[in-house]
């Protein structure tokens, strides 16, 4: 096979790809602008697809939008709060707490390290389920139940898979660095904060991606510990949406509910995508 | 400025290993004094040691008139050099220079200090001041235009001497210096020591260096101190321990070529009897110390030997490599026992494969005792 040929059939092949995975998210926001009718019919199939609305309706998304929650405007409102509070605070955590905890295990000889280090590695190992009963449990005891603390306190001890990645990450800046700003006089905890800390971007940068991410489209550690319609996040809001509103004649709302619950990740995914790819090598090759 | 003192210093890693062992030193306030040894020789270490980046298993370590065992790297009054610069990358070389200083600002809170190290905070007066002593250090080594560059904008040379310059900032009693120029190459090499040596004397400071390469410490030491397997085999001037190495591993270690060495046996007359029927008549009066049967090893440096007609010869062989090096020529002739490196006047004519003899200037050659730990045997 000629190599034109072969970088042809590459080509459409990544083309047939990007469509297949595209098209989902493409049809939501079809369906999220189409008229009420139109979207029923689509949705419901028979023949119809959508690859582009008969006429844009804008109000769709207004009209979602406040119906949302039980007060019109203010359930959303809360729920875009709740959201934005617990994952930057969780990701504000997960950055602080995994990188302190990896520049320790890569740096900080004390007995017990490597033992330690692969207990924390076996943490990975627990499925969620398993865990989830004993932690609601330890939270209800404290009276944490209905407030954002169980969602947002862990965050502040680490997650195992982030200190693996700062560790390995930060295993390869050299020793010197740390001693030279021993002698200008920094402790281990300056050390981390002035040196340390910016050098280890790129992980950074994943980390807080993949934290953002996750965070914001948790459903099930919302729905364990947070009750109160004002507690409720953007992904619990959106199914009591999908419970009240789920039929057909109601798609185009709860499109357009799906797509503003989703904007902030596909515009923070695109915006660091240079980092994110950069953070996902920098395991690799000593940079 | 001030001296620094070690008193039978010495370091056992976890394990049983002995990096250093009992070392002993008095480096006087001002004096520039290098540590040279091969690879693993304790020379860093020590270093390490003074710098308070190693602790000490034994001895004491003086800085002035301060003991400072126990006293953390910050608080020694030290900076330091390192192999690989050690330069912030995220910072600008500007702040690279005043990032000490920013970090010895008095601080109230212990908390406030751990993250304070930027202008903010900081009195007008202390801005003033570390801005005045960044504007100096830069210009002593010609780096103002290069203060908001970031360190992987610069060359090798210019983050060399960002790296000096960060010392300089800090007005320390001791300078320690661990390996600054081997990144370096030969050319940069050349002029980071006459940069260096020229710093030594504005600045009148007290300065350790450490190098595997004798070249560069001869060059740069007031005073060496060459190591092997962590204990000092010797210190002194570049001059003295070239003329005068006190043992066979401190004479092959300093000079370049190394010097030869020939194992062999005194007999009758101070003949000395070799393999490959070398026989060389010593003076008698150079070492009287000397009796039959004394197992010795002659060294001769490459320098003291020069091509001979085969009446007056020591040792004859074929020249293997012939190396031209402009006002001279270095040759190593080898036959089935032994080979000998000479330094000789260029012009000889003498090409690799050409059969040549040597003949050594014995008023300059030295003599190390096989039975005594190969130490230098003195002359008259």
């Amino acid at each position: 096979m000629p190599r034109w040929t072969g970088r042809i059939f590459v080509g459409v092949l990544l083309v047939a790809v990007t469509v297949a995975m595209l098209f989902p998210l493409w049809w939501m926001l079809v369906i999220s602008l189409e008229s009420p009718d139109r979207a029923a019919a689509v949705a419901e199939g028979g023949g119809t697809i959508a690859v582009w609305p008969e006429s844009i309706h804008w109000s769709n998304y207004s009209e979602a939008l406040k119906q949302v929650g039980s007060e019109p405007w203010q359930g959303f409102l809360d729920a875009l709060a709740n959201s934005i509070v617990i994952t930057v605070l969780v990701v504000v955590g997960t950055v602080l707490s995994s990188s302190l905890v990896g520049f320790a295990f890569a740096r900080i000889r004390f007995r017990g390290r490597g033992l330690l280090f692969l207990i924390m590695l076996a943490t990975m190992m627990l499925p969620a389920q398993v865990t989830m009963i004993p932690l609601f449990l330890v939270f209800r005891s404290l009276g944490w139940i209905d407030t954002i603390l169980p969602l947002v306190i862990p965050a502040f001890f680490g997650s195992a898979f982030f200190i693996f990645m700062y560790r390995q990450f930060i295993a390869q800046i050299s020793e010197s660095l740390i001693e030279a700003a021993r002698i200008d006089g920094y402790g281990m905890l300056g050390i981390w904060w002035r040196i340390i800390l910016p050098m280890c971007t790129p992980v950074t940068a994943i980390t807080a991606i993949f934290t953002f991410i996750f965070v914001w489209n948790d459903f099930l550690g919302p729905l364990i510990y947070l009750h109160s319609d004002d507690q409720s996040t953007l992904a619990l809001a959106l199914n009591s949406f999908r419970n009240q509103y789920g039929g057909l004649e109601n798609v185009h709302l709860l499109m357009a509910v799906s797509v503003v619950t989703m904007i902030p990740c596909v515009v923070l995914f695109f915006a660091a995508q240079r980092a994110f790819v950069e953070g996902i090598g920098s395991g690799a090759v000593k940079g | 400025m001030a001296g620094v003192r070690l008193e039978s210093v010495g370091k056992t890693y976890p394990g049983g290993v002995r990096a250093v062992d009992g070392v002993s030193l008095d480096i006087s306030d001002g004096e520039f004094i290098v540590l040279v040894g091969p690879s693993g020789c304790g020379k860093s270490t020590t270093l390490r040691m003074i710098a308070g980046l190693e602790s000490i298993t034994d001895g004491d370590i003086f800085i002035g008139d301060r003991r400072v065992n126990d006293v953390a790297a910050r608080d020694r009054d030290i900076a330091m050099v390192f192999q690989d610069y050690a330069l912030y990358p995220h910072m600008s070389v500007g702040r690279n220079l005043s990032f000490g200083l920013l970090r010895r600002r008095r601080h109230a809170s212990r908390i406030k200090a751990v993250f304070s190290s930027s202008y903010r905070g900081a009195s007008r007066k202390e801005r003033l001041d570390i801005q005045s002593r960044v504007n100096e250090a830069a210009v002593v080594l010609g780096l103002e235009d290069l203060l908001d560059r970031r360190p992987r904008e610069l060359s090798g040379g210019q983050r060399q001497r960002v790296a000096l310059g960060r010392a300089i900032v800090r007005d320390p009693s001791v300078f320690l210096l661990d390996e600054p120029l081997s990144n370096l190459d030969a050319k940069l090499r050349g002029e980071m020591r006459t940069e260096l040596r020229r710093l030594h004397r504005q600045l009148g400071a007290t300065m350790v260096h450490v190098t595997h390469d004798q070249e560069e410490a001869m060059t740069l030491g007031d005073r060496l101190l060459v190591m092997k397997d962590g204990v000092v085999q010797q210190g002194g001037p570049p001059a003295q321990l070239y003329e005068q190495p006190a043992n066979r591993f401190v004479a092959s270690f300093i000079g370049t070529p190394e010097m030869n060495f020939i194992e062999g046996v005194i007999e009758d007359g101070l003949m000395f009897k070799a393999d490959g029927e070398v026989r060389i008549q010593l003076p008698k009066d150079r070492w009287p110390s000397l009796s039959v049967g004394q197992q010795i090893t002659l060294g001769i440096r490459p320098e003291h030997l020069e091509l001979a007609s085969d009446g007056d010869a020591m040792f004859t062989g074929e020249a293997d490599v012939v190396e031209q090096l402009g006002d001279r020529t270095d040759v190593i002739l080898a036959n089935d026992h032994r080979r000998m490196t000479a330094r000789i006047a260029s012009g000889s004519g003498l090409r690799e494969g050409d059969s040549a003899s040597l003949r050594a200037d014995l008023s300059q050659a030295h003599v190390f005792a096989v039975d005594d730990g190969e130490n230098r045997i003195a002359t008259k």
